[in-house]
């Protein structure tokens, strides 16, 4: 006999074996996401003349491979909002539930004052600062374009930590290196917005997409576009690079499997 | 009382039986944490407080690590007043590190001042504003606001008002103070050229009869000038400085805001 009073009533151990204590308790708090699994790459966006332009390619990759070709990362909210969406896929597809219940309650409550897209930013950059204040982030880089309250053409951006800010262009990940140089030689600032034409941005966005598919590795060739004007949103999920040269590939030395 | 009757083996008695059973769960090899809430935005603000105006400035870039996110980011809010442009506003933010906690910390202190008003039919003194910030600070400083705010208005007397503070809440009003990614660069400057430290009156003597030059309100004319070329100066020697200059000028009739064109590169 156990000897013991705390023990008495109490399944044996010599039978039962000792209690397993890993049900209720652990060392450390729950974990939360500690860095993105399937992942997008960057995204494009620049403000011209009336509108928005952004762009993001179609592919998801898990880690270095390209696990999904057919992922559409950008999102239109309403007729004067999109959001581009870069990192984890698994946190973007759950920001597009919650925007989807945001659209559904406010096209119960009201019908005038459909949600804009600086209202859109200012919501999604709550939801991220609050997610990561509470040490679990959605692992995602966002680009909120669109028409602001006033109808002006609107780009901003928000990331996992919550930080928040507007430019003329901007680009996420390997974009902000790549892209954003390039969007700045023609826009370097919001007064030469008023110079640029949906056309001319269009082409500047394709070009950053072609430059993008050259040089970062998790991209592809297929991705999606979209131009937000008074008149609409314009959203093509299909579109395919074109006029691509890799001539330049031929001149590159000095890494890869030759040396010299 | 639950805890009475949980059945659990008083902690450091002995257990369940005489063979001990182990009391935690087996702690195998776990991944180490790996975000990190914070990150720096860069950029600089300085503050300068004069007989009856105070003077906040700073930068506009926003960086993060090398990349330049945008060159217009303004650093200073004004805090109070009426709607969301703060009309009428006396009292002006200055926040720089984290933009996250900035922005966040600047909309908690302006719906306070603007309830304050609400509630008691007055306008909130910058001494009490200030002594607010600085609880609210205070109170997350387990997980702390990671930014150098400055507070600026006009106090009771009509005099410029200037405090600072660490990210934790202490806080001291000051004539002049910089903070941010060049304020190991500034702040040497204007201990020189506002609290005149290390100046002396000519031929006062030598050694230890050198008589120091007493420090006195300067003119809003050479603190607007001081503030220039302390900005200039910093964006030619710090990488996160740069792009455009932001100033809020507190008097009496208000506050005037300018913003003046720096370096890019």
């Amino acid at each position: 006999m156990n000897h013991l009073p705390q023990a008495w009533g109490r399944p044996r151990d010599d039978v039962y074996g000792a209690y397993d204590h890993s049900h209720f308790q652990t060392q450390l708090p729950n974990q939360h996401t500690q860095s993105p699994i399937v992942t997008g790459t960057s995204v494009v966006a620049a403000k011209f003349k009336d509108g928005v332009v952004i762009a993001a390619d179609n592919l998801a990759s898990y880690g270095s491979l390209a696990r999904f070709t057919d992922v559409k990362r950008l999102r239109k909210f309403n007729d004067e909002v999109v959001v581009g969406f870069g990192g984890d896929v698994s946190d973007m597809q759950y920001l597009d539930r919650l925007l989807n219940s945001l659209d559904i309650r406010e096209n119960y409550s009201n019908n005038e004052n459909p949600l804009h897209a600086k209202n859109l930013h200012t919501y999604l950059a709550k939801v991220m600062y609050k997610r990561r204040s509470d040490f679990d982030p959605l692992w995602n880089h966002l680009l909120v374009t669109g028409l602001d309250g006033e109808k002006k053409p609107f780009l901003a951006s928000v990331d996992l930590l919550g930080t928040t800010f507007s430019s003329p262009t901007l680009a996420t990940g390997f974009g902000a290196h790549l892209a954003q140089p390039i969007l700045r030689r023609t826009i370097p600032d919001e007064d030469a917005v008023a110079n640029v034409s949906q056309e001319e941005a269009v082409k500047l966005v394709q070009e950053c997409m072609k430059v993008l598919f050259y040089r970062d590795a998790r991209s592809m060739d297929k991705y999606s576009i979209a131009v937000i004007t008074t008149s609409g949103v314009e959203l093509k999920q299909d579109e395919k690079l074109e006029n691509q040269s890799w001539a330049f590939a031929e001149r590159i030395r000095g890494y890869g499997t030759q040396v010299n | 009382m639950a805890a009475i009757f949980s059945g659990a083996p008083p902690q450091g008695g002995p257990g369940y039986s005489f063979n001990q059973t182990p009391r935690t769960a087996p702690s195998g090899l776990r991944q180490h944490h790996g975000f990190y809430p914070y990150t720096d935005n860069g950029g600089s603000t300085l503050g300068i407080s004069g007989a009856d105006f105070t003077i906040l400035a700073g930068d506009t870039r926003s960086t993060s690590g090398y990349n330049i996110n945008t060159r217009y980011a303004p650093k200073l809010f004004k805090i109070g007043g009426e709607g969301p442009d703060n009309k009428n506003a006396r009292i002006v933010l200055s926040v720089v590190g984290f933009a996250a906690d900035g922005d966040a910390l600047k909309e908690r202190l302006d719906t306070i001042v603007k309830m304050y008003k609400y509630q008691h039919g007055k306008e909130m003194s910058v001494a009490a504003c200030a002594q607010r910030l600085s609880h609210i600070l205070y109170n997350k400083r387990f997980f702390p606001y990671y930014v150098h705010a400055i507070l600026g208005g006009l106090d009771e007397e009509g005099r410029g008002a200037l405090y600072s503070y660490d990210p934790v809440g202490s806080y001291e009003r000051e004539q002049c103070r910089a903070a941010g990614a060049a304020a190991s660069l500034i702040m040497p400057f204007l201990d020189n050229q506002v609290n005149f430290k290390n100046q002396y009156e000519p031929g006062s003597g030598t050694g230890h009869d050198l008589q120091a030059k007493v420090a006195a309100p300067l003119p809003r004319d050479t603190v607007e000038e001081l503030v220039r070329d302390a900005f200039t100066s910093a964006v030619e020697r710090h990488i996160e400085v740069g792009d455009g200059l932001q100033m809020m000028i507190i008097t009496r009739d208000g506050i005037q805001e300018t913003l003046t064109p720096l370096k890019q590169d």
